[in-house]
């Protein structure tokens, strides 16, 4: 998709304005983030897993380049075929060139991020093929013209009846009189839509949740098994993935599947998980005759060794955006593209720049929570703050913001008028608080008091309670 | 230059690192080799029948209804659950050793067909290769004995597994998969299950039956 994160204030504001959509989210705020809770909770070695996790991650990204190699090789020995995109662009022509050679007409897709991240399927059906997503969310959501607006509940943002409409709407077979209030309706409607596609396909694409290099396999995570139809049905099985989802070995990869589904949907492990390696092998009554693997970078590569390179330990679990206080108010569209929440604060910036997704490593509270609850241990706070650091040094940040913060790092060099300063701004917000103890406006910085009041400060400064205390403990 | 090197290129230029350094391909090489284990979970640790319980006790708590019979008995059960249900007797299977050896015979009213699924078939009974206890998974490996799309396309699943291929772990429900087929001859697919297909796509409601099988019915075969 185009990104539109530039557009993030008037996003967050629309999405705050918007009644339904806020009806929806209040529903979906709660379940995630108990169920997360649960399933950690049943699993005491939870904290350890993680550890272990950071580290085979670590590892295999301070030697990616040689597992890159031997993953390839091992995907060439099991009869695959392994292509490399630097960019978007490149990824989405190789996939339109395998789809030519076949002369492949539809094709089915399992749910996939970087196939987002690409625009894959612009680029598909301007190629004049027909795609079709098979994970029910990506499916309403597809129908709809949408970007998904969570990474792993696509259609989070919309009700049952959001979704019954859309049926009636876009099924022409449909039989008005049926009844399809209820969500279980609603799920047999598309199974039945689906069936045809699934059995009529060209080509199936996947992405991959993980891939690993002792075998050259990729591994898929799904519940509904939308996966494993389009990855088995059609005669061609593409996979959309990306250099950072490498691990060693089968025992990396369960580690790493211990914490992913209980910190996405709360589940002890997702009802899927599928290991393919290569095509059908000889004698194989089922399966697809070719396997391809399409590796993007897509800036990926720019981030090892950088203050970023944490970030690439990413498993896309959502759970950062279950359990942050912004994204639960303002959605997943408003981030303007497809990673939203904290992991796409940290990301979005070195997909598609700086410049286009400056807004986002600013649109957090630093709570964080998201760092808490990360199973990869991303300092997902730390790294917004690069990037405002980087924002800042480039001068992206607006010049009132930029001349703000210089003056603030004016008086912070110098302890005395540091002092002096809130001391004395202390005393006059108090002075205008008067005895209500809050203010209702802020001369300059209206954007503080435009939905609440602020409360004056109270007693002694912080400098000054530390000197105190200092003295008291000297004596 | 090709995508390739360009991005191999810029991933050692990060990491500082030089494409002949043979210390670096050691350690990766001794890292696979050792496929050293992670933590596993304590609550899979036990002898065998703590194993079964536990396997049991998982996998119905991921909506899978499981059962424990002798052999002799699998063609029944396989025909009372359908009947119980109302479900039609005809089903899919492969060419697995272990379900072929059944006595199905003893099952007349099962109209048995085999080969891989297609849109009609209703119900597909497969054999797992290896199950883990600590989430109630059973693990399938594709190939002529048990088609990868009995496994998914047929709306009930009927596996089943001999109580000697229950494992505590995930590592050791892939070493008996490792066993079985030597090094690079890994099958085309390894299916770990977890209980029947689901969504909660739509307002968060856990549904039953999304893509994949509806139910998922469970037969523990106890050995010898």
């Amino acid at each position: 998709m185009r990104p539109s994160s530039t557009n993030f204030r008037a996003n967050a504001r629309a999405a705050i304005a918007n009644r339904h959509l806020q009806q929806v989210l209040d529903q979906t705020r709660t379940g995630f983030v108990s169920r997360r809770a649960a399933a950690v909770g049943r699993l005491p070695e939870f904290d350890r897993l993680r550890d272990e996790a950071k580290a085979i991650k670590d590892h295999t990204l301070a030697h990616l380049d040689l597992y890159l190699e031997h993953y390839e090789a091992r995907v060439h020995d099991s009869g695959g075929t392994v292509h490399w995109a630097e960019t978007p662009q490149e990824a989405c022509a190789i996939v339109v060139a395998i789809a030519r050679e076949k002369g492949a007409r539809t094709i089915t897709k399992g749910k996939s991020m970087v196939s987002e991240e690409i625009d894959l399927n612009r680029h598909l059906e301007d190629a004049g093929l027909r795609v079709v997503e098979t994970d029910l969310g990506e499916y309403i959501i597809q129908l709809r013209g949408e970007p998904p607006s969570h990474i792993i509940a696509p259609a989070v943002h919309l009700s049952k009846s959001d979704v019954e409409a859309l049926f009636r709407d876009r099924h022409p077979d449909l039989d008005p009189g049926r009844a399809l209030d209820e969500p279980a309706a609603l799920v047999a409607e598309a199974r039945t839509q689906l069936r045809r596609d699934f059995l009529t396909a060209d080509i199936g694409i996947t992405g991959a949740n993980l891939l690993i290099a002792e075998t050259g396999s990729s591994v898929i995570v799904t519940n509904e098994g939308n996966g494993d139809l389009t990855q088995t049905l059609p005669p061609v099985h593409i996979v959309i993935t990306a250099i950072e989802k490498l691990v060693p070995t089968f025992e990396d990869a369960a580690t790493i599947l211990r914490i992913l589904a209980r910190s996405a949907t709360g589940q002890e492990l997702s009802v899927y998980t599928t290991f393919s390696t290569g095509p059908r092998r000889p004698g194989d009554p089922d399966g697809p005759e070719e396997y391809h693997v399409v590796l993007l970078d897509n800036g990926r590569s720019g981030l090892l060794g950088s203050e970023f390179q944490d970030v690439l330990r990413c498993i896309r679990c959502g759970a950062c955006m279950n359990h942050c206080p912004v994204y639960q108010v303002v959605g997943g569209h408003a981030y303007g593209w497809v990673y939203p929440g904290p992991i796409g604060a940290a990301l979005d910036p070195a997909l598609i720049g700086l410049r286009e997704a400056r807004h986002l490593p600013n649109a957090s509270s630093f709570c964080g929570r998201c760092e808490e609850v990360c199973p990869m241990r991303i300092p997902l706070p730390k790294l917004m703050r690069h990037w405002r650091e980087r924002e800042f040094e480039a001068g992206i940040a607006p010049r009132t913001q930029r001349f703000g913060v210089r003056l603030w790092a004016w008086f912070a060099r110098r302890p005395v008028w540091y002092r002096t300063a809130a001391e004395l701004a202390a005393r006059t917000l108090r002075f205008l608080a008067r005895r209500r103890g809050r203010l209702r406006r802020l001369p300059l910085a209206g954007g503080w008091t435009r939905h609440r009041d602020l409360p004056a400060p109270e007693g002694r400064t912080f400098q000054a309670l530390w000197r105190e205390r200092h003295k008291t403990l000297r004596r | 230059m090709t995508a390739r090197e360009n991005i191999l290129a810029r991933v050692r230029e990060g990491l500082a690192a030089h494409p002949a350094d043979d210390l670096r391909r050691a350690r990766i090489e001794e890292r696979m080799r050792a496929r050293r284990r992670g933590t596993t979970p304590a609550r899979a640790r036990g002898d065998r029948e703590a194993l079964r319980a536990l396997f049991t006790e998982m996998a119905r708590e991921a909506g899978a209804t499981v059962e424990s019979v002798s052999a002799g008995e699998v063609p029944q059960r396989i025909a009372a659950f359908l009947r119980a249900r109302n479900l039609g007797p005809e089903i899919r299977t492969g060419n697995d050793p272990f379900l072929k050896g059944l006595a199905w015979q003893q099952a007349p009213e099962l109209a048995v067909s085999r080969g891989v699924a297609d849109a009609d078939a209703a119900t597909g009974v497969s054999a797992a290769a290896a199950a883990a206890a600590e989430t109630g998974t059973l693990v399938f490996t594709s190939g002529a004995d048990n088609p990868t799309t009995v496994n998914f396309l047929p709306e009930t699943h009927i596996a089943v597994i001999p109580a000697s291929r229950i494992k505590a772990t995930y590592e050791d429900a892939w070493d008996l998969v490792r066993r079985a087929h030597p090094p690079a001859t890994l099958p085309r697919t390894v299916n770990f299950v977890t209980g029947p297909s689901r969504t909660a796509d739509i307002e968060q409601t856990l549904l039953m039956g999304a893509h994949g099988p509806r139910r998922l019915h469970i037969l523990v075969v106890a050995d010898g």
